[in-house]
């Protein structure tokens, strides 16, 4: 029908969260269905970004009927097509179910999950075909770039920028706009426009999902941030390890090129610009702005002494403006919609929203948007689905090897730059991470700071040699041979390599060591003085379990979960494991009705 | 690109393409594919009405469900226009259909020898 419109939509998340729970051989499947029902000319299918909803991959949209189903597999197909396209029934068996009403929920606006969300950088995400100009322009794209462009002056952009309020969404929360005046006000023939895509935090996968599913929304807020501080060439610098979003993003310049959205004389105007990308190795550092730069001249990822700051003297000793996915992400919402469109949401000194990524021990995993302001239990509870086999919530790491641990009585802290600062963690990018009652805090703490340690570059003493001693003395702790003393010494450190080191790698690597003490002081003491991990994670520190002969009715349910066979007893008598055989591996405590079995 | 004028005119172009994914006050026909409409040649009708509905570049959700008890009267449509009532019609044939896209999608009017129910807006 060449030109005609199609009567259903198929949307496919190709987010790279889906790619690898089979969306691809699920859109095989139903390409070859469509075609056997002669379909293909009525049902269009679209590859979009990332839904959000990793846990559920691979999610599929029906539209006109907008109805959401997940986890899809090749063997579906037939019946998604016989029924849903063919018949018009909906497939109940593929909804999303609640968990706690076990309802089928057709409509994705009505799951728990996206409820709460207000998605704003994530618009386009999941609803636009992630790799067709044509789709962004259809939601508005490039008219904010048009509008600086044809209507606006640099020095307005910039102002309406600052109303906003957006801050950077990389991990400082530096205001965009004065960053962005600092960059226009210094003179120069010739400068640059960054974007750091350097996303290197553990379990932080928002810069990705946005490159992946909406590339042409990074491509016009780097544009318009070029207009404003009057630069003409930009790099994006993504990791290596992002091949998709690479990928993406590429043909995103590419289309961008041919459609002179990119290039000379842009809108008529004498303003233009190009864009590359470069790839990085994949060093954490290289996050650091002045690492990056360094990076991109090809030399090795170090950071330098700021200042000279970037916008002053950034890449080829030329001014500089860095800015994350993130925030350029919100940059051509502000400029269409206008700064109160964006900073109507949010609290008095965060504007707008956050992307999160959900991770660890909660039910949905995936990546969640909301407003500024939204307190922590409301994105694990409500929005995550709470903690994941039942068990108790103990912390949430946020602001990745940079931020803190917070424990259960801030849950209800709203969440925004400053609170969160105040608390001792940081929002850092975005990535939550949740612990349940099973997790011990020094090993977490021994977790990030093993991070550090190796991702440090070396430059710096402080940072080199601190982040490894302080790591040494965690390893003893969790390992049985902690001293008197230890917890004064990680806090000495902590607080020379705060103050004294390079770049923000070193300045915030004690964070989790520091906000793991500040709240979870207890685990560390009972590792020092009583030999034991409370949450029996420290395997060195796990000798047996035991049996209370007392308290045992006999009822075998240990016996039986017990892997080694190290438990002994007849039926309705006293067990007892043999600690010769135990391998701690902890099974039969929560199998004990009467919790008759602890550590020993 | 040259001016917002241009970019504009693609827009509009491209959001044609669009149109399937926004379902918000927008006429809606829904055609009654179960068996029984399948049988009575319901496939032939859907085709007839994109095509007609691509011929007159109109925007209009077309669905599709599943049997709702008067198979008699297969193949059967619902049209239902933003804040009005829903209209189903029956016995159809596919020359049928650009009457119905004609009358009742475009001017508004019922096409009333062809409807058999009326349905208050939900």
């Amino acid at each position: 029908m060449g030109e005609s419109i199609y009567r259903s939509h198929v949307l496919i998340c190709g987010g790279t969260g889906c790619v690898s729970s089979g969306c691809k051989e699920a859109q095989d499947a139903l390409v070859k269905e469509l075609k056997k029902h002669d379909l293909a000319t009525e049902v269009k299918l679209v590859e979009t970004g990332c839904h959000g909803f990793c846990e559920k991959g691979p999610i599929m949209i029906f539209y006109p009927e907008g109805v959401f189903y997940c986890q899809v597999t090749p063997e579906d197909m037939e019946e998604l097509v016989e029924e849903h396209i063919l018949k018009g029934r909906i497939v109940q068996r593929l909804l999303y179910k609640e968990p706690t009403t076990k309802e089928n929920i057709p409509s994705y606006k009505e799951i728990d999950f996206y409820k709460k969300q207000q998605r704003l950088s994530l618009a386009n995400c999941g609803h636009i075909d992630a790799e067709s100009i044509d789709e962004y322009i259809a939601e508005g794209g490039y008219e904010a770039l048009g509008k600086a462009l044809t209507e606006m002056t640099p020095q307005e952009v910039i102002e309406e920028v600052k109303e906003s309020g957006l801050r950077g969404r990389g991990g400082g929360g530096f205001p965009t706009g004065l960053k962005w005046q600092f960059a226009h006000d210094t003179e120069g023939d010739k400068k640059y426009i960054i974007c750091n895509a350097d996303e290197g935090d553990p379990g932080a996968f928002m810069d990705r999902s946005l490159l992946e599913g909406d590339p042409h929304a990074i491509i016009e807020g780097m544009a318009i941030g070029a207009y404003a501080i009057g630069a003409d060439e930009g790099y994006v610098y993504v990791r290596a390890e992002y091949p998709l979003a690479i990928k993406r993003l590429q043909n995103a310049i590419d289309q961008a090129k041919e459609y002179g959205l990119l290039g000379d004389n842009l809108f008529g105007s004498d303003f233009s610009f190009k864009l590359q990308i470069k790839a990085g190795a994949g060093a954490f550092v290289c996050g650091e702005e002045t690492a990056l730069m360094a990076s991109i001249e090809g030399k090795r990822g170090m950071p330098r002494p700021r200042p000279p700051f970037p916008a002053q003297k950034g890449l080829w000793g030329k001014p500089s403006n860095i800015n994350n996915v993130e925030s350029l992400a919100n940059i051509p919402l502000i400029i269409r919609e206008g700064a109160s469109r964006f900073n109507s949401v949010g609290t008095e000194g965060s504007k707008g929203t956050k992307v999160f990524a959900l991770t660890g021990k909660i039910n949905n995993t995936g990546l969640a948007e909301v407003p500024m302001g939204i307190t922590m239990r409301e994105i694990i509870y409500d929005i995550g689905g709470g903690i994941s086999g039942g068990k108790e919530f103990k912390a949430v790491q946020i602001g990745g090897p940079s931020g803190g641990c917070l424990p259960e009585n801030l849950l209800d802290l709203p969440v925004d730059y400053d609170s969160l600062i105040e608390a001792g963690a940081m929002m850092g990018s975005g990535g939550l991470v949740v612990m349940d009652e099973e997790t011990c805090m020094v090993d977490v703490a021994r977790f990030f700071l093993n991070f550090t340690k190796s991702e440090s570059c070396g430059k710096c003493t402080p940072c080199r040699e601190g982040t490894k001693r302080m790591l040494e003395i965690l390893n003893r702790i969790t390992s049985g041979e902690g001293r008197d003393g230890d917890i004064e010494q990680l806090e000495r450190l902590a607080e020379n390599i705060k103050s004294t080191s390079l770049c923000g790698l070193g300045q915030t690597a004690p964070n989790p060591v520091l906000s793991t003490l500040k709240y979870f002081r207890h685990e560390y003491e009972a590792h020092i003085h009583e030999q034991k991990c409370p949450a029996g994670a420290c395997d060195d520190l796990l000798n047996g379990y035991v049996v209370d002969e007392d308290a045992c009715i006999g009822c075998t349910l240990c016996a039986k979960a017990c892997p080694v066979d190290a438990i002994e007893g007849a039926p309705k008598q006293a067990h007892i494991i043999d600690l010769d055989e135990c391998i701690s591996c902890g099974a039969c405590e929560p199998k004990c009705p009467v919790d008759a079995i602890s550590q020993a | 690109m040259k001016s917002l004028e241009e970019l504009k005119k693609l827009r509009e172009k491209a959001q044609k393409e669009l149109q399937a994914r926004k379902t918000e006050n927008k006429a809606k026909v829904t055609v009654g594919m179960g068996t029984c409409g399948i049988a009575a040649g319901a496939r032939a009708l859907l085709k007839e009405l994109m095509a007609e509905i691509n011929r007159r570049n109109l925007d209009v959700i077309i669905t599709q469900t599943g049997c709702i008890g008067m198979c008699e009267k297969e193949p059967l449509i619902d049209v239902e226009l933003p804040g009005e009532d829903r209209i189903t019609y029956g016995n159809l044939k596919a020359e049928d259909i650009v009457k119905i896209v004609v009358e009742h999608i475009v001017n508004g009017n019922i096409v009333e020898d062809l409807a058999i129910a009326r349905a208050d807006k939900e």
